[in-house]
């Protein structure tokens, strides 16, 4: 049966190809474009690497990049945190009451529309009157993330043998001991998973943080969205090919790191 | 009988308390009774065996030992002190687990290595220590190796050395050979029993393996629904089982079922659906008139004529005719299932001690079988 699955047909190698091209011809063409030396968008006028450094002339852009980065790494270093903390309070706690209402509230904002949960911390910000920018960002982002790091690194607590943290009680550790020589290291790998998808979404985001955001502390999409809106420079093309770049290369790390999971033996952190 | 059986009770430390005293132990889970105020008490450099079938509560009483579950009621006194509140990594027992957990991102040393760094020994210490253990449980070459680079018996190996490296008191090893296939299971039990020998530790096992508890274990106790049924040595568990329960849990039996007829010096006759069948008295007088008679297959003898006229069988009293209904050939026993005269089923086994053997009987054929009072026991309902 096998066999048949496998084998190479015409029909499949045509498959594939078309299926590749609608995910990955938009993106092609996108990099392509950026090495464009022409002014304008759509006519090709050589190979250049002219907008590239248009764009590390542009002081507004790389403010607006190095913003990103901040908020993206810092909202996903705090959602890791308290991710991973939500994770072991539900597979590993006690059987509180109202234990199933806290992992469906915790678990909501993943099926949330970003567009509440952006309005309702614009409206919260407000209240407390507190001055929007980097700070205000991180914690919607941290919000928005925090979820996505509880599911990663549950699912690989679930499937940890909880005889490994009794065996390690048995031998002298306390509960806190326990989890952090035994627990810990052996979920590590769906935590910094769980930390590179934090910041990847973090990264992605433009509708929680443009409500969330104040003026001068615009992230990269943004910054792009409102370019864009004025007309497309070939500038952004170079943005956006440095951008998927380093979204692959996260991406890749997080699939190494959940293949050195799965060669320890254990299931893998989905991801 | 049964005092000539039985093995003499090894000694505790102290004259009055044993090393480990269970006392009337509850534990319920939602109203479940999983421990039913079960007591026992097991003395130092003991082999004892937890047995019973899942679900009887054998392994909630062993993590109670570890002190991975509370109890509801009752005490469990080590050296004489309440070990109850005591937290389950400042318990001086260590215990054995049925999947190992053994920890996959340490090397095989510093698995064994774990409980003794946690018990801060100084460092020169700890090597010597783990080098003892390793070469004890022979796994020498092997120490940088993750645990899943081992084999099954070698994970088995590591899982013992590391939780005998902190010399508990008391080890509990939880099913620890039930992974194992049948041979290196056996081999195993044997090292297990010179292990524990040569440490004179303290060790219960838990299992519902009975020939497992019966090879290692000094003393069994056999649990069901939350109590101990019997504690008793192998010999005396299965020569004199102490209810009707335990000699159908515990090997193969024949068991008739019958009214008492008549009692004599020290033979009870008892009308049964096999027949009048005489029976040795047993130790506790009989009360009650129903009972049954039972009687180990192996016990049961065949002959194509009954007993011989030979002073050595004078005793062969009990003499049952009937044909030969199967046969089943295992290598060191052939089994005989022989359908009475009388309509009852009985099964007798006999060593194959000659490689040809010309007296085998076959199906169809009509035999005597016959066994002599002493090898029946009488057991209440």
């Amino acid at each position: 049966m096998a066999r048949t699955v496998n084998r190479i047909t015409r029909f499949n190698i045509s498959a594939l190809a078309l299926g590749l091209a609608f995910l990955y011809l938009p993106i092609v063409i996108l990099v392509i474009y950026s090495f464009n030396a022409s002014r304008l968008v759509t006519v090709w006028g050589g190979w250049s690497l002219r907008w590239y450094t248009e764009f590390f002339n542009d002081r507004a852009m790389l403010e607006a990049a190095w913003m990103s980065l901040r908020v993206a790494a810092a909202s996903a270093t705090i959602a890791t945190l308290l991710g991973t903390l939500a994770a072991v309070a539900l597979s590993r706690g006690d059987r509180f009451k109202g234990r199933t209402l806290f992992s469906g509230m915790l678990y909501a904002p993943l099926v949330m529309p970003e567009i509440i949960t952006g309005l309702s911390l614009l409206l919260l910000f407000v209240a407390l009157n507190a001055e929007r920018g980097f700070w205000t960002v991180t914690i919607a982002h941290t919000t928005l993330t925090m979820c996505f790091v509880a599911v990663v690194v549950q699912s690989r607590l679930t499937s940890l043998d909880r005889s490994l943290e009794e065996a390690a009680m048995d031998l002298g550790c306390n509960p806190v001991q326990a989890f952090l020589s035994v627990t810990l290291p052996l979920i590590m790998p769906a935590i910094a998973a769980g930390w590179m998808l934090a910041f990847i979404l973090s990264l992605d985001d433009v509708v929680i943080a443009t409500f969330t955001t104040g003026p001068g502390s615009a992230t990269l999409p943004i910054r792009i969205y409102s370019e864009v809106r004025l007309g497309v420079k070939p500038e952004i093309n170079a943005i956006c090919t440095l951008f998927i770049a380093l979204i692959a290369v996260v991406i890749v790390a997080a699939s190494f790191v959940s293949k050195l999971t799965r060669t320890r033996g254990e299931s893998a952190a989905p991801l | 009988m049964a005092e000539e059986l039985s093995k003499p009770e090894p000694q505790a430390v102290s004259a009055d308390l044993p090393l480990l005293r269970i006392d009337a132990v509850v534990k319920t889970f939602g109203g479940f009774r999983a421990v039913d105020r079960l007591s026992l008490d097991i003395g130092a450099g003991e082999f004892f065996a937890l047995l019973g079938p899942s679900g009887c509560g054998k392994t909630t009483l062993l993590r109670m030992l570890a002190g991975f579950e509370t109890l509801d009621e009752g005490r469990i006194l080590l050296n004489g002190t309440d070990i109850g509140p005591v937290l389950p990594h400042q318990r001086p027992v260590n215990m054995m687990f049925q999947n190992y957990a053994l920890f996959p991102h340490l090397t095989v040393r510093d698995n064994i290595a774990f409980g003794l760094r946690r018990a801060r020994m100084p460092r020169s210490q700890i090597d010597t220590r783990v080098a003892e253990m390793i070469a004890l449980v022979k796994l020498e070459g092997l120490e940088t190796r993750k645990p899943d680079q081992l084999s099954g018996g070698q994970k088995q190996r590591v899982a013992l050395a590391r939780s005998l490296a902190r010399r508990p008191k008391v080890l509990l090893l939880d099913e620890p050979l039930a992974a194992l296939d049948k041979k290196l299971r056996e081999s195993t039990q044997l090292e297990l029993m010179e292990v524990q020998r040569r440490l004179g530790m303290t060790f219960i096992i838990v299992t519902h393996d009975q020939e497992e508890a019966m090879t290692v274990a000094d003393r069994i106790g056999v649990m069901a629904a939350g109590r101990l049924e019997q504690v008793a040595t192998p010999r005396e568990l299965y020569e004199a089982p102490g209810s009707r329960w335990i000699a159908e849990f515990v090997g193969d039996i024949n068991l008739f079922e019958g009214q008492v007829a008549s009692r004599e010096a020290n033979r009870l006759a008892v009308s049964t659906n096999a027949g009048m069948l005489l029976a040795a008295q047993p130790r506790q007088p009989i009360t009650n008139t129903i009972v049954a008679v039972a009687i180990r297959p192996e016990k049961v003898k065949l002959s194509r004529r009954g007993p011989m006229p030979d002073p050595l069988n004078a005793q062969a009293v009990n003499r049952l005719e009937g044909v030969v209904t199967d046969v089943g050939y295992l290598g060191g026993l052939t089994t005989y299932k022989l359908k009475l005269d009388s309509g009852a089923v009985l099964r007798s086994s006999m060593a194959n001690t000659a490689r040809i053997d010309i007296d085998a009987y076959s199906a169809g054929q009509r035999v005597v079988a016959w066994f002599t009072p002493d090898d029946c026991v009488v057991l209440e309902q």
